[in-house]
């Protein structure tokens, strides 16, 4: 039993690993010039902690009511799922959307630019029941709060 | 591509600018299975937004393919005035892209 589980771990790992390595020969994964900026090891990241670190450089958040999240208690359709993430901080520098329970937890980064309001809104997928994440850097610090979401149909995969 | 992929609106009130945009954009995940063919469908999503006014980056957004289709997006920016043009252009990871300008009202 348990070494069949470890079997599985292990090719779904080297199946994920063989996938990207065939779409980086296809030149699929192209022009890495639009790509450069694009936190990619952030999105292919599985946990919350990893996507974390690959896009806003910390793995340690505290927890932080000042970040609202509106989301609805039960979500009917995952495949949207409106979200909006707003916080009274200063010096907000970026702001990410996660959900806990997607495949890719990381969703939506958003890098706040000159004048940037940390109040920001948009729709989701969300493949099951879980958390919405949402992490605000401020001060290069991270904060983060979270919320859950009921999901009735999940809206990733078919 | 649509003729028109992004619709925007920005609105100024006291001293801050709202921007909402839609985009035309079928956010394939990768995950997902053709039905007829069972085939898996390739990725396809924008993975940034970038939102410019008056010379200055105002937002920018990484995305992944767990952004809903057609995706919607709306910030707030401070310093827009009215009559000023605020820009939208996205790259999806297929190396596509467009870009839309509107006036703030």
């Amino acid at each position: 039993m348990n070494t069949n589980i470890k079997r599985r771990v292990f090719l779904k790992g080297s199946l994920a690993a063989g996938t990207v390595g065939v779409a980086v020969g296809a030149g699929l994964l192209a022009p890495q010039a639009v790509m450069a900026a694009w936190p990619k090891g952030a999105f292919e990241a599985k946990s919350i902690e990893d996507a974390l670190g690959a896009s806003l450089g910390g793995k340690q958040t505290s927890a932080s009511d000042d970040i609202k999240i509106k989301a609805p208690d039960i979500a009917e359709n995952g495949a949207v799922v409106p979200v909006s993430i707003s916080t009274g901080m200063g010096g907000v520098e970026s702001v990410a959307l996660l959900s806990a329970g997607n495949e890719s937890p990381m969703v939506a980064q958003f890098v706040m630019g000159a004048g940037g309001i940390a109040d920001v809104s948009t729709r989701i997928k969300m493949a099951k029941t879980g958390d919405v994440v949402a992490v605000v850097k401020a001060g290069g610090k991270l904060y983060a709060n979270r919320k859950s979401v009921k999901v009735t149909i999940g809206g990733c995969g078919g | 591509m649509a003729k028109k992929s992004i619709k925007i609106r920005a609105k100024v009130k006291g001293g801050v600018t709202t921007v909402k945009a839609l985009m035309n954009h079928p956010m394939e995940t990768g995950l997902r299975k053709d039905k007829k063919t069972g085939k898996l469908i390739p990725a396809h999503f924008i993975n940034e937004v970038k939102a410019t006014s008056g010379g200055n980056t105002v937002m920018t957004a990484y995305w992944s393919g767990a952004v809903s289709k057609n995706p919607y997006i709306s910030f707030k920016f401070s310093g827009g005035a009215k009559g000023d043009e605020i820009a939208i252009a996205w790259n999806d990871n297929q190396g596509g892209s467009d870009s839309a300008t509107a006036k703030i009202k």
